[in-house]
């Protein structure tokens, strides 16, 4: 089936069979590889991508729903060479070990801080429930998401 | 993993929708958010030859009052009923359970009327709306009907939807002056299917008696449990600390879990009679009783 849909502000056309996922499309076909797949059940939150501006489980959605949706990955948060704040908050504060589970936690807290600016520790805490990490223990990951808000607020 | 393949139909319509399904029979399955079947599927547990993705049908997807009850499109994400100021303020049973489903990233997808005709006895809104006496609108061949909820879970994974038909709307009635509900799950894990969870809504009458009264059971039993003599066991009565443990009890008696990984029967049955108590004592705070 053909589908038409935008990626990171870039129109993309694919050709897919229904069975496809969303996230082999964009690993697979369109080589962006900075989504992963992780435990591949819905479970882990390593393949987030942001759909419309939500972020959803890209293991969980045919390629084919998201025909004329705009999708955001984490290839997407850089700007003109310019790291994101919440990239940035990532490193400065350790927000990662392995790696493997950043590009979901990046995508889930960038769509959150644009709706909670002054976010609770507990508000963190909870945006992020659906991406499991098991490195940090997850302090980092909430301390690089505060440093972000905090350099969003200016 | 990758599912086995189908044939993907994308109606604009719930009439094209429904003569598919009349169409395809069997062979079809109705994809709404996805966050059960796709799982499934993936699995392989799973093989509809036909996928109906009801997701670019227009007006499924709302959440207001009209005409007595709490109207809510089958399309309706749990991220919208969680982010609902009218169900926030005026249906704390429903707010608590959109709260606890799965996690954050697939209630973005997850919708209403998904988790209920999944007819999964896991699934957190049947017994939310068996104790809120709901009803569901469902869409055939031969028009629309009504399903009191009561009856529309049939078995494990079975429901009272017959093949041709698709649920549309859920109607919660609105409750009277003097109510409150309130669910209490516990989970292993966020994401987790529930160990068990209990759905309590009652109404208070002048006397301060309990004049309505709904229990519902999440994960105990082969289909979502309507604790039909709890409920009976409190009705009329003021609800004290004696009657609630007693209509706690009748609840765990109600119940009928299996073992597994969460625990023994023991356990699961003890933990919906420490629940029932819980949540009856918050609804009772919430409808003002104490």
């Amino acid at each position: 089936m053909q589908i038409t849909l935008s990626i990171n502000g870039e129109k993309h056309e694919a050709d897919v069979e229904p069975r496809f996922l969303l996230v082999h499309l964009i690993r697979d076909i369109l080589r962006l590889t900075g989504t992963h797949i992780g435990c591949d059940t819905t479970h882990c939150g390593a393949c987030t991508v942001l759909l419309d501006g939500r972020p959803v489980k890209s293991c969980t959605m045919f390629a084919v729903q998201a025909r004329g949706k705009e999708i955001m990955t984490v290839e997407g948060l850089e700007q003109n060479g310019k790291l994101h704040p919440l990239q940035e908050g990532f490193m400065a504060e350790h927000g990662l070990q392995c790696g493997y589970c950043t590009p979901g936690m990046l995508m889930t807290s960038h769509a959150f801080l644009k709706t909670h600016p002054t976010p609770t520790e507990e508000d963190i805490r909870r945006a992020i429930s659906g991406n499991l990490c098991r490195c940090t223990g997850y302090v980092n990951i909430v301390k690089a998401i505060q440093y972000a808000a905090a350099k969003l607020r200016g | 993993m990758i599912p086995a393949a189908f044939e993907y139909h994308a109606p604009g319509s719930i009439g094209e929708a429904t003569a598919l399904l009349v169409k395809f029979g069997d062979e079809a399955k109705v994809l709404s958010g996805g966050q059960s079947l796709i799982p499934l599927m993936k699995l392989r547990l799973a093989g509809p030859r036909h996928l109906v993705d009801i997701n670019g049908i227009p007006d499924l997807a709302y959440i207001r009052e009209a005409d007595g009850f709490l109207r809510i499109g089958a399309l309706t994400r749990e991220s919208e009923l969680e982010e609902s100021d009218l169900v926030r303020t005026r249906y704390p049973l429903l707010h608590d359970t959109c709260q606890v489903i799965a996690d954050p990233l697939v209630r973005n997808l997850a919708t209403i009327g998904g988790n209920l005709a999944h007819g999964d006895p896991a699934n957190d809104h049947p017994a939310t709306m068996l104790a809120l006496g709901a009803e569901v609108v469902a869409i055939g061949r031969k028009g629309e009907r009504r399903i009191p909820i009561a009856s529309f879970f049939t078995g494990p994974f079975a429901t009272a939807l017959g093949p041709d038909e698709i649920l549309v709307e859920v109607r919660v009635p609105i409750p009277p002056p003097r109510s409150g509900g309130a669910y209490l799950k516990l989970e292993r894990k966020v994401g987790d299917f529930a160990t068990a969870a209990v759905a309590v809504q009652l109404a208070l009458g002048a006397n301060g008696a309990c004049e309505q009264v709904g229990i519902g059971l999440t994960n105990v039993g082969l289909t979502p449990i309507k604790a039909g003599q709890a409920e009976a066991a409190l009705k009329g009565k003021r609800p004290d600390d004696k009657a609630i443990q007693r209509a706690a009890q009748l609840a765990a008696d109600a119940s009928q879990p299996s073992e597994d990984l969460r625990g023994p029967v023991e356990y699961k049955k003890d933990l919906v009679r420490v629940l029932t108590a819980r949540a009856l004592k918050r609804a009772l705070e919430r409808a003002g009783g104490r």
